[in-house]
């Protein structure tokens, strides 16, 4: 018999934070699957500390799982926070700030003393006096419950207190009216060889969401409606696992052999980690002993007929950039995958910036311009690989592709694209000679594609097409070394064209909202979800506003300039320091206003409406 | 890093198969058309695809006296070729029409003749060859060669070999490197190749300086050297690179000279046919920038003393069979085989698969009392890298058969919307 009311909402955004070692990212990414489950849309906001066991309790080693999930369309993770999961004074302190006025607030009473207290810098315990006002505070001895649902297992101490999380987690699922069964399914499948563990984990998992029930401190519980999606078969999917499966459908697809060269560095490394399990597909991983080398292999095997990728973050590309200088004047098809992260520098690696799509533009000697492809979902990191794949063999270039870490670590609902419908992939390799020099057949590694401006892709192996390329400038269409000056201006021209041709094959810009008016929000990459959030809310308090979207940011689409031409104000918000906005002004010469957030974090879809408004009614400066 | 400028013109010594000196490294006048893209104007106004001239050398660019390179039509190999090699190929099929512009008496042209003598010899199909260099002056070599090539970036051939050689096994990999290029920048891809033992052939050119950026001290360079960038001499102690690669667990180890071609095609020859990753280091006189660093070990005068040839299952002898080398404890010691007291018996008896002989002989380096060694030093057998690569995906493909994209992007948790 159900006790207590049910309650439908629309949609919610819940919190869960702790210690590194809390089990949190675990516990929001059961949370997330059993979201997925429930059939709700959603999108997920992992935020860890660079350290992997930062000292416990303190307010640097919070970890934090954030899903904003609902019957409604779901763009971002969320601008504010329905229900926090406070394990610990620390977790409270750095995401109470994050809480809506009238939000819930769940601690763990537990962890609330006296040391732990001091180490997250409080005077006063917060639930003592009344900071917490103005918030549902829901009091839960967390670990004391814990350890009393398992005062009759073989754990030790350590390993009871360590598995409160699942008391939680139980707890957060009763509460969201979530299934339990596919955390139960995951915890059997994972610890299906310590059964200790598993019955523990089991057992808390029941109890927390009992406890939902017989507590007397919720009155009601939530329920969220399914969404409703296009139809379909889905699967909840982060976006690093997206673009590890796009590459391998243009692999597939264009059959040509993956190879992936890589250096672990976070957030990329799971993209390595996610290409080395799919050998049953011939895929060949190879971690290099640094990112130069990981480039380098890349080339070679790029050279040697392969579906060449390498991947890394924004200080890998530094490393790369004279071989990427290398692959585009060898003109050798490759994919640079760079999961940006907060820079310069080492920067904060655990954080998402959209800071290096000037380093991917022009962040290299000479002229040399790259085509940049950009995903803006975490489903969109699939297509956008499988897109960037088809660049790199069709116009004979090393492509960009730039992911971001809220990307690669996000999750959402992914319809699972059939085979059949992916865009075609075809590939020529050449098998014959191409020219004639006194009455000699030849093979001219520098013969152009009337159409693309691709040279020929000759493999090592193929009987007299044996040529030589390399870092030096190259005769037009012989390939011969040449230091002739006119034919460098040339060959530097036609480098750059072959790169604008990609822009031919680009479809015609979707706009989202109105047509022509008072703003065009112009945006790339991970944005994608707030600027729509945003725009949403825009348009439904009748502002007359437009956004397009980047996914290729070289070359522009052709039509952008047209589009821009209808709207009063441009305005391009990105998170980093204007990066976009120089390329565009560059480029068009029109005033775009620059709308910037470097705090390592997504936008909040309210932080764009608010500077949309401030344009539309006055008053912003042109910065 | 090194700019890549000639560091002289490349004019050629006599016979050297070049063009008269007067030629120089100028492109003679409408030598190519000249590109038709006035400055200013973008590549696609003015160059409609398919409009440009067609590509045809000025008759006479070849250099007269050199064999047309190459002529054989796609896919047939000329018949009754009295090549010296079984597979029907010569030299000079092997050879570019690039002019070949090292220095006149340059070491790097008699490796180049060399190499090129050998590969007929050799029974991988032409095309299944490439060389692969970085920068420097002995990184020119794979325009040299009518093989696939890349002449790639400083240091960084290794990598590049390591990729192509991961992906396409069956191609036959060498990397041509220097000093340099090899030890200084691309030292940390140098030793992990090593390690890794792909299935490569890399030839250092040790000429113990920097060529092609001018003359500074390399990483082999002599500590007190004097160059342009050590007027006060040289504070870095140098690399020996046999103790380094040794040190990374190399499979091959072996030394040679520009000024010996019989051992110098031998080594090349014993580096190829070892399977793992085949190091040779070619001692090569700079005569520009470090004439006669060598001498010592390559001239008449002095090579019999000053150096020994060490043959597997053979002793340690030279001088013309009258010295030896004899362990006394762990350390070597000459000994004098002419007199009463030493015989060749006791000699110490080279033993290639011997890592402890292969790290006393690597460490017969530059000591006034010894001999400089040259031969192959250490030769073992280790699984390569692409073939354990390639065995574990067979072995995921036997497993579990070849992997299906539709099951796989519809695996995990999955659930249906109905429309
Ligand atoms: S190694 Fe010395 S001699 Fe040879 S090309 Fe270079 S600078 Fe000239």
């Amino acid at each position: 018999m159900e006790l207590k009311t049910v309650e439908s909402i629309p949609e919610a955004t819940i919190l869960f934070a702790g210690d590194s070692g809390d089990g949190m990212q675990l516990t929001g990414s059961q949370f997330t699957l059993a979201t997925a489950y429930a059939m709700n849309d959603l999108a997920t906001l992992p935020d860890f500390p660079a350290e992997i066991r930062a000292p416990a309790g303190t307010t640097y080693g919070v970890s934090g799982f954030q899903l904003h999930f609902g019957s409604v369309n779901i763009q971002t993770p969320g601008d504010e926070v329905d229900l926090l999961v406070a394990m610990n004074p620390a977790a409270l302190k750095v995401n109470l700030e994050r809480v809506r006025k009238g939000g819930s607030v769940l601690v763990n009473t537990s962890a609330f003393d006296k040391r732990s207290l001091d180490l997250a810098g409080y005077d006063e315990n917060p639930l003592e006096n009344d900071s917490l006002e103005g918030y549902q505070l829901i009091r839960v001895e967390l670990t004391k419950l814990t350890r009393e649902a398992l005062k009759d297992s073989d754990l030790n101490q350590k390993e009871i207190d360590r598995s409160k999380n699942m008391f939680a987690l139980g707890l957060a699922l009763w509460l969201y009216s979530r299934p339990v069964e596919p955390a139960e399914r995951w915890i059997s499948a994972k610890f299906a060889k310590k059964p200790d563990i598993l019955e523990a984990n089991l057992h808390l998992l029941k109890k927390g969401y009992h406890y939902g029930e017989t507590t007397e401190q919720f009155v009601s519980r939530f329920e969220v409606d399914p969404a409703s999606l296009e139809p379909g078969r889905y699967r909840a999917i982060q976006g690093v696992h997206a673009l590890a499966l796009g590459l391998l459908a243009a692999s597939v697809e264009s059959g040509l052999p993956l190879f992936y060269g890589s250096y672990p560095i976070t957030p990329a490394s799971d993209l390595l980690h996610t290409l080395s399990r799919y050998k049953q597909f011939g895929v060949m991983t190879f971690q290099a002993e640094d990112e130069i080398a990981a480039v380098g292999a890349t080339i070679g095997a790029a050279f040697g007929g392969s579906l060449a990728v390498t991947g890394t973050s924004g200080p890998g590309v530094a490393l790369k950039a004279e071989a990427i200088g290398l692959a585009h004047i060898m003109e050798l098809p490759m994919v640079i995958v760079n999961m940006q992260r907060g820079g310069p520098s080492t920067g904060l690696p655990t954080k998402t910036e959209q800071s290096d799509l000037l380093q991917a533009m022009y962040g290299r000697n000479g002229d040399s311009s790259l085509p940049i492809v950009a995903p803006s979902t975490p489903g969109d990191c699939f297509e956008a690989a499988y897109e960037a794949a088809r660049i790199a063999v069709t116009y004979m270039t090393p492509v960009m592709l730039l992911s971001d870490g809220y990307l690669a670590n996000g999750s959402a609902p992914w319809l699972i694209p059939d085979p059949a419908e992916l865009p075609s992939f075809p590939v020529k390799f050449a098998t014959k000679t191409n020219a004639t020099i006194e009455g000699e057949e030849v093979f001219h590694p520098y013969v152009r594609d009337r159409e693309t401006l691709a040279r020929p892709w000759a493999k090592p192996g193929t009987a007299n097409l044996e040529h030589r390329i390399g870092g030096l400038e190259k005769q037009d269409e012989t390939g011969n070394v040449s230091y002739d000056a006119a034919n460098h201006e040339m060959m530097t021209r036609l480098r750059e064209e072959k790169t604008d041709r990609v822009a031919r094959d680009l479809p015609p810009l979707d706009i989202y909202g109105a047509k022509e008016g008072d703003v065009l929000v112009v945006g790339w990459g991970s944005t994608r979800g707030s600027i729509q959030a945003a725009l949403d809310r825009l348009l439904a308090a009748g502002r007359s506003v437009g956004a397009v979207h980047l996914r290729h940011v070289n070359p522009l689409p052709l039509d952008l300039e047209e589009i821009c031409g209808r709207y009063r104000e441009l305005i391009v918000p990105e998170l980093n320091n204007g990066q976009l906005v120089r390329i565009l002004r560059d480029k068009y010469l029109l005033p775009f206003r620059s709308f910037t957030k470097i705090q390592g974090r997504p936008f909040m879809a309210g932080e764009i409406v608010s500077y949309v408004e401030s344009v539309i009614d006055g008053g912003q400066d042109n910065g | 890093m090194a700019d890549d400028k000639k560091p002289r013109k490349p004019t050629l010594p006599p016979g050297m198969g070049g063009k008269s000196a007067a030629a120089g490294g100028k492109l003679p006048p409408g030598k190519r058309p000249a590109p038709t893209l006035p400055p200013g104007k973008s590549a696609s106004a003015t160059l409609p695809p398919g409009k440009r001239p067609p590509a045809k050398l000025p008759p006479g660019k070849r250099p007269p006296g050199k064999l047309p390179p190459g002529k054989r039509p796609p896919g047939a190999r000329p018949p009754g070729v009295g090549g010296d090699g079984a597979s029907g190929l010569t030299r000079a099929d092997f050879s570019t029409d690039q002019d070949v512009r090292w220095c006149p008496g340059c070491g790097d042209y008699a490796i180049l003749a060399t190499v090129q003598r050998l590969m007929p010899e050799i029974d991988t199909p032409k095309e299944n060859v490439v060389f692969i260099s970085g920068i420097g002056c002995s990184s020119r070599f794979p325009y040299y060669m009518k093989t696939y090539g890349m002449h790639s970036i400083h240091g960084r051939a290794p990598t590049i070999a390591t990729g192509l050689k991961a992906s396409r096994p069956e191609l036959d990999v060498w990397i041509v490197t220097g000093d340099g290029d090899g030890l200084s920048i691309g030292g940390n891809h140098l030793i992990h190749l090593m390690r890794r033992n792909v299935n490569v052939q890399l030839l250092l050119f040790n000429n113990q300086i920097y060529g092609l950026t001018k003359g500074q001290y390399s990483p082999t360079s002599e500590k007190g050297k004097v160059t342009k960038s050590t007027p006060f001499g040289s504070i870095d102690h140098p690399f020996n690179p046999s103790a380094l690669v040794l040190g990374a667990d190399a499979t091959f180890v072996a030394r040679t000279m520009d000024r010996d071609p019989k051992h110098l095609k031998r080594m090349l020859r014993e580096t190829h046919d070892h399977r793992g990753t085949g190091f040779l280091e070619i001692y090569q006189n700079c005569n520009i920038f470090n004439d006669g660093a060598f001498f010592e070990y390559t001239e008449k005068a002095t090579k019999s003393d000053r150096t020994i040839f060490v043959e597997n299952g053979k002793p340690l002898v030279y001088a013309g069979g009258t010295m030896g080398l004899r362990l006394n404890g762990l350390k070597l010691e000459p000994i004098d085989l002419t007199g009463d007291k030493w015989s060749k018996d006791d000699c110490l008896v080279h033993d290639e698969t011997s890592v402890e002989l292969a790290g006393v002989i690597g460490r017969m380096f530059r000591v006034d009392t010894l001999p400089q060694p040259f031969g192959v030093f250490y030769r073992v057998s280790r699984p390569t890298y692409e073939d354990q690569l390639h065995s574990q995906i067979q072995d995921v493909l036997d497993r579990r058969g070849k992997g299906k994209l539709g099951e796989l992007l519809n695996s995990g948790d999955t659930w249906e919307v109905s429309g």
